[in-house]
């Protein structure tokens, strides 16, 4: 695996409104872990929803609810290189119960 | 047949709310033994007579007399007069079960130690992805457990819907519909969780994972078995904590070296397999089951997010609007606690107050009691303890707008605006609420850095905090701006309250770099949803406030003001002094007065309202009045304070040392809790008294030197 940060993308790269795909998760002992405990996972689809004033920390927005994140820790966080559109996820399809809930 | 329920869940998943209504007013606050994270325990609201509605309390309706009876003949919500009382724990908010910090540790210990009941894990159904993180572990540690879905007015509201009955079979454990501040639902909470607790459910056997990672669990969880079990710890647990490298979990196991190098193989090979490594795998096994599991059981509302939700913050955390917008409310909050509103309840509650004193001095006489007596008990204890109390109406109306502010969800964003400039001095965002606080009163602004996540976070913000000028001052500064300043009042007070920010800046920097080297703690907040507080949650929050107050008043401050009118009511001699000169404490500010000579008031009235005002800050204006004859209001006062201060250099100085030396003893009682050490508390206010001195003198030599004063 290459160990040329600068040329990954990471958290810290996307443009307020812009989304990415987690590829890899970095930090170590409790900050690793609470990044992952927090939802942070490969494969999760992050929104960058908007910077503060001075551009950090950031918000962002991932499985449904909003965190705040330091830049510092956003550049740990390397995101999948070519995903240009990345659609919301969303969740259930309206289909998934076609005659309705069961009472 | 006594129970135990704990009651487990994320922050802002409303679990003090919920905890709140099924333990009423039987609540008690401690600690968890041997940390400063906080415990709460209550017992359920029980039945009387076995009959109840909505959590045992009784319906009292109006008869046909027009008398009012105890209602004896519902038919709704019977819950069997076998449910004795119910002991409720309210565990410290969290968001996994990692070893990494002190109140996940508590958690998972407690659970799986003291093995309650039954664990009622509240999650916030708006948000149920990452609620049921925490969910997952919690089924894991072999006690029965109730999910409580919480704020379902708000997802039915939303127009989402949720399948509870196919998300009890995924999970395996009964989920119940609820929303805490409505209070719906809480009658099925209970009565399903006593069902539960006394048929001891255990949750039912859940595989998350799949493939390699599924493999490698159980291989290691066969592994572990026998050691697992009798230290009574389900194998299953302890190979998820194994595969998320968990160092207690590792050593609590005490495995053989050979089973310990079996075990990182498997592990191994199954990262290089996985390509992630192995928290990471099972973080993401746990998130994948989640997903599967949500997909099935609830259909969102295609319309998306909560707009309204998204425009305030668009506004209150916009780029050039937020800090703006973040000054005025604060300015908000503060005219509010200090301007006309506050001063008008103070006058109201410090009339009653005083009233009060009087019909005790009065009765005292009546009742022939002893004139030393009377003295000590009105002139001292009374007054003494009265002034504090005088005082509490506005640290209660700040409490007021700061728990408004915290429950409506804005304190989050004000953190987040925070950060960068407290990263500065090494703190972070979540150091800003203890520190506004600290403009009411330091003591519950020392006791709220328990938020801080790391011991070093918190005695760093508490030190810091009483910089920020408390509410008690405020008589002080009135005093002198009226007797120095009197045609710029709003200026005098600002600039004295800008110089306690910046004093605090420059005492950060040097602590930063000299005491608490390196950075804070990482600032990864969630962001709750805005919400309407409940007056009832807020109400609460205010009483226990108060009375936390009214007990503090009654104890150190009591005992403060009993030593203080002893020591000034006496001489060495013990026999009753003339007058404050002749006593013991006026024998000590004597002593010290020449102390301050340097800072312009080395005098014995300025050194002696300085000691009193140790105990509480207030006393700083009634001992100049005492000192100086006049009474505290008066045209009279004024001009005293113009003769003990000759000129307006020493006004100055003094200011400055009241604001910056150290707090009262009821700070300093909770800043020796709060941080853990006497040394610790010692050493603060040492240094704080010191800066104090320093400032004061400085300023005053200076102001001589350019010909001032």
């Amino acid at each position: 695996m290459t160990h040329e940060n600068q040329q990954l993308r990471t958290l810290a790269d996307l443009k307020p409104g812009e989304r990415g795909i987690v590829a890899q998760v970095g930090g170590e002992g409790a900050l690793h872990r609470h990044l992952l405990d927090m939802g942070i996972t490969p494969g999760v689809s992050i929104l960058l929803q908007k910077t503060a004033p001075m551009g950090d920390p950031l918000e962002l927005h991932l499985r449904g609810y909003a965190l705040t994140l330091r830049v510092d820790d956003a550049r740990k966080i390397v995101l999948r290189g070519d995903d240009e559109d990345v659609e919301d996820p969303g969740y259930a399809t309206p289909n998934a119960h076609p005659q309705g809930l069961p009472h | 047949m006594h129970y135990t329920f704990a009651l487990a869940g994320n922050q802002n998943s409303g679990k003090t709310t919920l905890f709140n209504q099924l333990t009423g007013s039987n609540q008690h606050v401690g600690n968890w033994p041997g940390v400063t994270v906080e415990q709460k325990t209550g017992t359920m609201l029980h039945h009387h007579h076995g009959k109840q509605t909505h959590l045992g309390l009784p319906v009292w309706r109006r008869s046909g007399h027009g008398v009012l009876r105890k209602e004896t003949d519902l038919k709704e919500t019977r819950v069997p007069e076998k449910y004795s009382d119910v002991t409720i724990v309210d565990l410290p908010g969290i968001y996994s079960l990692s070893p990494y910090s002190m109140e996940e540790i508590i958690s998972r210990n407690y659970i799986v130690k003291t093995k309650p009941d039954l664990v009622i894990n509240i999650v916030d159904a708006t948000n149920l992805e990452r609620n049921l993180y925490l969910t997952l572990q919690l089924l894991q540690l072999g006690r029965p457990v109730v999910v409580a879905l919480n704020m379902m007015d708000e997802v039915r509201s939303h127009g989402d819907v949720i399948d509870l009955k196919a998300m009890e079979k995924a999970l395996g454990v009964p989920v119940v519909a609820i929303s805490a501040r409505k209070g719906e639902g809480l009658d099925e909470l209970v009565r399903r969780s006593m069902d539960v607790a006394e048929h001891r459910q255990l949750p039912g056997k859940l595989d998350i994972c799949r493939g390699e990672a599924h493999k490698a669990l159980h291989a290691v969880a066969h592994l572990v078995e026998r050691n697992a079990m009798a230290r009574d710890i389900t194998p299953l647990y302890a190979a998820t904590k194994l595969f998320e490298g968990d160092e207690p979990m590792i050593a609590e196991l005490d495995l053989s070296e050979e089973t310990r190098h079996i075990i990182e193989e498997i592990l191994s090979s199954m990262e290089k397999e996985q390509g992630m490594e192995r928290a990471a795998v099972m973080a993401d096994t746990r998130y994948r089951f989640i997903e599967e599991m949500l997909t099935a059981c609830v259909i969102r509302n295609p319309e998306g997010p909560d707009k309204l939700s998204d425009r305030i913050d668009g506004v209150l955390t916009h780029r050039v609007l937020a800090i703006p917008v973040f000054l005025v409310m604060m300015l908000l909050v503060f005219y509010i606690t200090f301007g006309p509103f506050g001063s008008m309840v103070v006058d109201w509650f410090s009339g009653l107050v005083d009233g009060g004193i009087q019909v005790m001095g009065n009765a005292l006489e009546r009742w022939g009691v002893a004139l030393w007596v009377r003295e000590l008990v009105v002139k001292g204890v009374f007054t003494g303890v009265g002034s504090v109390l005088g005082f509490m109406p506005t640290i209660l109306i700040l409490f007021l707008l700061l728990s408004v502010l915290e429950d409506s969800g804005y304190m989050a964003r004000a953190a987040f605006l925070m950060d960068r400039p407290l990263r500065k001095l090494g703190l972070n965002g979540r150091s800003f609420i203890p520190m506004m606080m600290g403009f009411g009163c330091s003591v519950p602004a020392i006791m709220s850095a328990r938020s801080m996540g790391t011991q070093r976070d918190r005695r760093f913000t508490i030190m810091l905090t009483p910089f920020m000028s408390c509410g008690a001052k405020v008589p002080i500064y009135a005093l002198f701006t009226a007797a120095f300043f009197p045609d710029h009042p709003v200026t005098v007070m600002t600039a004295l309250y800008l110089m306690g920010i910046l004093m605090s800046i420059a005492a950060g920097l040097l602590l930063k770099r000299y005491v608490f080297h390196g950075d804070a703690s990482p600032f990864i907040m969630e962001l709750p949803s805005y919400r309407l507080p409940t007056p009832r949650n807020v109400g609460r929050q205010i009483w226990e406030k108060a009375k936390d107050f009214i007990r503090r008043a009654f104890t150190v401050i009591f005992l403060a003001t009993l030593v203080v009118w002893f020591l000034q009511s006496f001489t060495f001699n013990l026999t009753a002094a003339q007058s404050i000169g002749e006593s013991m404490l006026g024998s000590i500010a004597g002593f010290l007065a020449p102390v301050f000579a340097p800072a312009g008031f080395g005098n014995v009235q300025a050194s002696t309202a300085v000691l009193t005002g140790i105990m509480a800050k207030e006393s700083v204006v009634s001992t100049l009045a005492v000192l100086s004859g006049a009474e505290v209001d008066s045209v009279e006062m004024l001009a005293n304070l113009r003769s003990i201060f000759p000129s307006t250099l020493s006004a100055i100085s003094f200011l400055l040392f009241v604001l910056l030396y150290m707090p009262c003893i009821a700070a300093f009682a909770a800043m020796r809790r709060e941080m853990g050490s006497l040394r610790w508390a010692f050493w603060t206010v040492a240094g704080q008294t010191a800066l104090a001195w320093v400032v004061a003198t400085v300023v005053y030599q200076g102001g001589l030197l350019l010909g001032i004063g």
